[in-house]
């Protein structure tokens, strides 16, 4: 059986190209996978388009990598007051932004994991984000159509795993986590521990392994 | 009688009182946050966090916060029994879905048809955020707005039509502001309270929009002492 658990976060990064799109679990200071992003700006990957709620918060989550000029296109729901490394490049026009609904986010990857190429939504009708897109009604409603949104990689944060990489995740720590684990092509998750197979009660699994593919277990936020 | 508009406290205060016993509520940025301080005695709120909370308790004492329990704004907070956690899917699909009783939000603006503006300041520097607003302003069974009646330099918030980026059309039911609390109906802009020394004409004054006024518009009620 093949072995998902890698020995620490430069090893599990150490393949991902220039040119990759990631998305990013967190909120609010909250699942952020912060060894995964600083192995990422240790590797120097450039060019990468980041999918994330959230654009950082001073050099810290996806700050750094804003800091090392590594992202060139960021889709976003709140960058965020204290993303000061973000602003600074999107003020000088380095980096291209999709801003989006929260919750249209969250659908877009959901969709993307569900395998729906596009669905529509009221949210958005008649504001700058309907922009471009296809409107009609449907069931008496106006709605825009929005495509689902996938990605190279997840790098994601979670509580446990087992060993086959079935997830567990701490209160407001799950946020996106799950939703970027289903919506990529590859998904590294780091945890605070790595538990046996089995170990882990098949009721209470939130992300099953099936979606993960590989784990590193590392101490501290 | 004193002639005070009311303070940011007192507007949220004000606005509690619209909550439901055993609702489900989302509290957006600013004055709204403030809301979970005065929740009629007696009343049990579940309080939903876009980021997948629902029953949200009072802000963590210090030294007893768990960061990875916070709220829309980054606080730790806590959890009152019965609460549960869920993903941001999830969390949406209470939002988008007409699953939340109550939402409020701050504003720039709302217009006299319930438009909301309250993502971007034109002209402004940066990117803005929308976060979980568009969402919560399409999705909630009754979106009320709470918000100082006039921008800091007198400009009507309540206005015909908003200038300021949308966040969502037609979806505002009333409005509670340092003024007045003032209800979005087909007919238009119902004038249901003022606050306390204030007159019906006075609030027009300071509101693009027509008023309807009916005959005996009542004052606010709040706490004494809170004046």
């Amino acid at each position: 059986m093949k072995n998902k658990i890698y020995a620490g976060g430069d090893e599990v990064v150490a393949d991902v190209p220039d040119g990759a799109s990631i998305m990013f679990g967190g909120f609010g200071g909250a699942g952020f996978p912060n060894n995964l992003i600083r192995a990422l700006a240790r590797r120097g990957t450039r060019n990468i388009t980041a999918i994330s709620n959230n654009c950082g918060s001073g050099d810290n989550e996806l700050g750094i990598l804003f800091k090392n000029k590594q992202i060139r296109k960021a889709h976003a729901s709140f960058p965020g007051p204290t993303a000061n490394h973000f602003q600074d490049c999107y003020g000088a026009g380095e980096i291209e932004l999709e801003l989006m609904a929260q919750g249209i986010l969250c659908e877009r990857l959901r969709a993307q994991a569900a395998g729906i190429p596009a669905f529509y939504t009221t949210v958005g009708v008649g504001t700058e984000v309907a922009k471009g897109k296809e409107e009609r009604v449907v069931r008496g409603k106006r709605c825009i159509l929005e495509s689902a949104l996938g990605a190279d990689y997840a790098f994601i944060k979670a509580w446990k795993a087992d060993r086959i990489g079935n997830l567990i995740y701490r209160k407001a720590a799950r946020n996106f986590n799950p939703l970027m684990a289903a919506a990529a092509e590859t998904t590294i998750v780091e945890v605070d521990e790595i538990v046996e197979v089995g170990a882990l009660d098949p009721e209470v699994i939130i992300t099953p392994s099936i979606f993960v593919d590989r784990i590193v277990q590392v101490p501290g936020r | 009688m004193s002639k005070q508009r009311l303070t940011r406290e007192q507007i949220a205060e004000r606005a509690a009182q619209e909550l439901p016993d055993g609702g489900c509520v989302n509290l957006g940025f600013g004055i709204p946050n403030l809301m979970s301080n005065y929740v009629p005695a007696g009343k049990t709120i579940y309080f939903h966090s876009e980021n997948g909370i629902l029953g949200m308790g009072p802000r963590a004492k210090p030294g007893e916060e768990d960061f990875d329990l916070v709220d829309a704004m980054k606080v730790p907070v806590t959890v009152i029994p019965g609460a549960a956690f869920f993903n941001q899917a999830e969390a949406h699909m209470m939002t988008r879905g007409g699953h939340l009783d109550v939402a409020v939000l701050g504003a720039f603006q709302v217009s006299e048809k319930g438009d909301i503006a309250n993502w971007k300041v034109p002209g402004t520097k940066g990117s803005g955020g929308i976060g979980g607003a568009m969402d919560i302003a399409v999705g909630a069974r009754r979106l009320i707005v709470c918000m100082e009646h006039n921008a800091r330099d007198g400009a009507p918030k309540v206005v015909r039509q908003c200038t300021y980026p949308l966040t969502a059309i037609e979806c505002v039911k009333a409005i509670i502001t340092d003024l007045a609390v003032i209800d979005i109906t087909a007919e238009g802009l119902l004038l249901r309270e003022v606050a306390p020394g204030f007159t019906p004409a006075e609030v027009q004054r300071f509101t693009e929009p027509r008023l309807i006024v009916s005959e005996n518009v009542p004052e606010m009620r709040l706490a004494a002492g809170g004046m």
